[in-house]
């Protein structure tokens, strides 16, 4: 790899990789993160290396493995550049196709491009598609132009340049302030102020200090910050070069989740790339500035999240959250200041100082400035990575991007925030994603998890599911959280088990405001808010399976039984093989019934039944 | 086998008290498990406590203390899969294969695990096998699933 010792190299070295494209009359883009893979995007990716040697494409044809593009749904995807054709749920047999039609003979494959749900239309490129047509992708919109296992294209969009500029024509305290100004605030989920944080670390005393980037993405639901990492991992990076300069680091950790096996890859990939083109290590760009970055990978436990249980994690310990009455600004990873951000918010950081302050603070609202990333997930038809202006409504998200419910059952509810935000009802769909607001109604931006819920939810089940996810992930350490976790999981248990009684409402209520005011760390102090916001929004769920012992969503299983609609059951049989207790009678052609003393409410001869014909009592 | 194995692990990290969870993934990764000799030796070499070694290897979810079945079929059980359906899949792993997540079968061929998110949620359900990811999951498809790596194990047992 070419050595980059001062911004005149980088900038020929672009020039010079600009120039060397210049032959390729398309581009293949195809998107090679985790959600394509899974739908088995390697196959096609093989095929089309294949196919272009076979036709002695390869010097006139790109081909770019990408990460993510975030419409996950539709995956594997394929853009072909100029014109960003947009062909989606390609297989391996396209291939040959969209080799000899599109690329030779600049004919459309129909077959592969995406059909507008409501209109009935075939769309022929991505930015026409709705999905992509609402969203404002300041940062994912790269992930679609760079290979992450590539630094060549990350120079060849310009990558780099913000720290030349940073590091030649801005001093440290001016970086600081241009954050300030930017008004920047933590993506990981508290939405503190990002400049703030680094004045406060630049300030702290102390020669050696260090810059952490926070991937352990632990809510579960959401992975914008995976997304990032594995797609374009030069990115984050840059801004953590860029923080190290402001704040006087010269040594970064990126803390990131084990369970994302391919974003540890790409980004010790790149670390690799950059320390060879000597974009870290001692004089970078041929200044006085030295940096280098040390990966870690997470053990999986969701508290290690957390700021002061991770740097304890780093420090080879277990991950336990500590007091904050010292900040880790100033007393951090190994007792040094430390400056830890999130992913997405290390991501902001090289467009600020490349378009400065004013251009990142003009989008969004009064107190959320810029563009988030959400996770767009659960019972909504087109589901994926969706990059929005900050203020954008909810309502704008799930329907409008997120195409509305995906199987008739009409959207119920929104939750965000992860295990410490809460459930927004369709009646609140006007708030925008804005940190203050959603928290003033009880819940929060977080993370960026967007799980959407429909009338087969059952509410008291969702504050039940986190309840259960926070007592496992608890790490005992403080007696509110350990206790009082387990506590309200015991008493919405009884609730949904048909034990409850109306006085436990109040009690839910006296201990989650207990825990957020004794709770030695985030993780206890919000970890009521699923069942305050359930309970503030959804109440009358709580009381229907108190007073009725029902479950109107047909969830909680002590709550309903399972029978056979005579009138729609065709005797197919299938129910019948599927059930793993052999709970259901009945000959082939013959009515089926289901033995309720066998059954375990499993549901699986629901999900399998074609007919609709199980119904829940 | 096993000791250069752990030599490689080891080697660079010797006596680097923080190296700890790196070197318990790598041996994780590695052996499917972390066996109470491997912690013993991990806390002579990078001089950490074996009570220290011990704790760190329970705390985290990461770490299994037990041998893993031969097929690892780990079920995700975050939020975006949970409301669409991943109980059910619990459900169906759990009667097909009488065990309940965190454990392996009599005969050593399964063991069932959930995880908190894989990061595709937006293709949920998702289910890992020994690895490799399969989306929008049901019941019978993970019935199907199991039934193949039955099937696949008993043909490579016929032919040894
Ligand atoms: C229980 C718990 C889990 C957390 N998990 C994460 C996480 O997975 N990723 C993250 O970036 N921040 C997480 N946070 C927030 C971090 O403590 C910290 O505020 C954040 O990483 C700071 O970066 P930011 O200012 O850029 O958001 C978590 C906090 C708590 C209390
Ligand atoms: S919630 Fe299952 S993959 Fe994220």
């Amino acid at each position: 790899m070419t050595k980059i010792n001062t911004v005149n190299d980088l900038e020929n070295l672009r020039n010079k990789i600009l120039e060397d494209r210049e032959k390729f009359r398309a581009t293949l883009v195809i998107c090679g993160g985790t959600g394509c893979q899974a739908s088995r995007a390697g196959g096609v990716i093989d095929e089309i290396k294949k196919e272009l040697d076979n036709h002695g494409l390869n010097e006139s044809v790109c081909l770019r493995t990408t990460g993510c593009h975030g419409f996950c749904e539709q995956g594997p995807l394929i853009v072909i550049e100029p014109d960003n054709l947009f062909y989606c749920h390609v297989t391996p047999d396209d291939v040959h196709e969209i080799i000899t039609k599109t690329i030779l003979n600049n004919e459309i494959v129909e077959r592969l491009l995406y059909t507008d749900p409501v209109s009935g239309n075939l769309i022929k490129t991505e930015s026409e598609i709705p999905f992509y047509k609402a969203q404002d992708r300041q940062i994912l919109t790269q992930n679609r132009q760079v290979d992450p296992c590539s630094i060549e294209d990350y120079i060849a969009i310009g990558g780099y340049t913000a720290l030349g500029k940073t590091l030649f024509e801005m001093s440290p305290e001016s970086v600081v302030q241009e954050i300030m100004d930017s008004e920047l605030r933590g993506r990981g989920g508290g939405g503190f102020p990002t400049g703030l944080k680094w004045a406060e670390c630049r300030e702290a005393p102390g020669d050696e200090k260090y810059v952490i980037c926070n991937a352990d993405e632990g809510d579960p639901g959401a992975y914008m910050d995976r997304c990032v990492l594995e797609g374009n991992p030069h990115l984050v990076l840059e801004g953590m070069l860029i923080g190290a300069w402001a704040i006087g680091a010269s040594q970064g950790h990126i803390y990131v989740r084990n369970e994302y096996p391919l974003a540890v890859d790409n980004i010790r990939v790149a670390v690799q790339q950059a320390r060879e083109s000597g974009l870290l290590g001692d004089g970078i760009l041929g200044s006085k500035f030295s940096f280098d970055v040390e990966i870690s990978r997470g053990g999986g436990a969701f508290v290690c999240g957390e700021s002061t249980a991770l740097m304890a994690s780093l420090e080879g310990k277990v991950g336990e959250p500590k007091p904050k009455d010292v900040h880790t600004v100033i007393d951090g990873l190994w007792h040094k200041p430390t400056t830890l951000n999130n992913v997405e918010t290390w991501a902001n950081v090289p467009a600020i100082m490349k378009n400065g302050s004013s251009a990142f603070a003009a989008k969004g609202s009064k107190g959320s400035k810029g563009t988030k990333i959400l996770a767009l997930t659960g019972c909504i038809k087109n589901t994926g990575l969706v990059e929005v202006e900050m203020g954008t409504p909810i309502k704008n998200i799930v329907f409008d991007i997120g195409g509305g419910a995906n199987n008739e059952k009409p959207v119920k509810a929104v939750q965000t925030g992860g295990p410490s935000g809460g459930c927004l009802p369709v009646e609140k769909f006007d708030l925008p994603v804005d940190f203050d607001e959603l928290y003033d109604a009880g819940s929060m931006i977080g993370s960026g998890g967007m799980v959407v819920m429909d009338e087969e939810t059952c509410m008291v089940d969702v504050a039940k599911y986190f309840l259960t996810f926070l007592q496992d992930e608890s790490c005992g350490k403080c007696v509110p959280c350990r206790i009082g976790v387990s506590r309200m999981l015991e008493i919405v248990t009884d609730i949904t088990e048909g034990r409850g009684k109306l006085e436990q409402i109040n009690l839910l209520e006296e201990l989650g405001d207990t825990l957020s005011h004794t709770a030695l760390c985030g993780l206890g102090k919000t970890a009521a808010n699923p069942v305050l916001s359930t309970l503030r929004y959804f109440r009358e769920e709580y009381e229907i399976h108190i007073e009725e012992k029902k479950c109107p969503a047909g969830v909680c299983q002590e709550l309903i039984t399972y029978a056979i609609d005579p009138e729609s059951c065709t005797f197919c049989g299938l129910c019948k093989k599927a059930c793993p207790h052999n709970a259901i009678t009945g000959e082939k052609k013959q009515a089926h019934e289901i033995d309720l003393g066998l059954c375990i409410k499993c549901g699986i001869c629901r999900s399998e039944c074609k007919f609709e014909s199980i119904i829940i009592n | 086998m096993q000791n250069t194995n752990l030599d490689s692990i080891l080697e660079s990290r010797r006596s680097q008290p923080h190296q700890l969870i790196e070197v318990l993934q790598d041996i994780q990764e590695q052996h499917g498990y972390i066996s109470e000799e491997t912690m013993a030796t991990v806390s002579e070499e990078l001089g950490v406590p074996l009570m220290d070694v011990y704790s760190v290897a329970s705390f985290y979810k990461s770490f299994s203390l037990k041998p893993r079945g031969k097929n690892v079929i780990t079920i995700c059980t975050g939020t975006a899969c949970h409301v669409r359906g991943a109980k059910l899949i619990v459900n169906q792993a759990n009667a097909q294969l009488d065990v309940a997540p965190g454990e392996t079968t009599d005969d050593g061929q399964f063991t069932i695990e959930h995880v908190n998110c894989v990061g595709a949620c937006a293709l949920a359900p998702v289910v890992t096998e020994n690895g490799s990811y399969h989306h929008h999951m049901d019941s019978g498809k993970l019935r199907k699933l199991i039934k193949s790596l039955e099937s696949k194990d008993t043909e490579e047992n016929s032919n040894d």
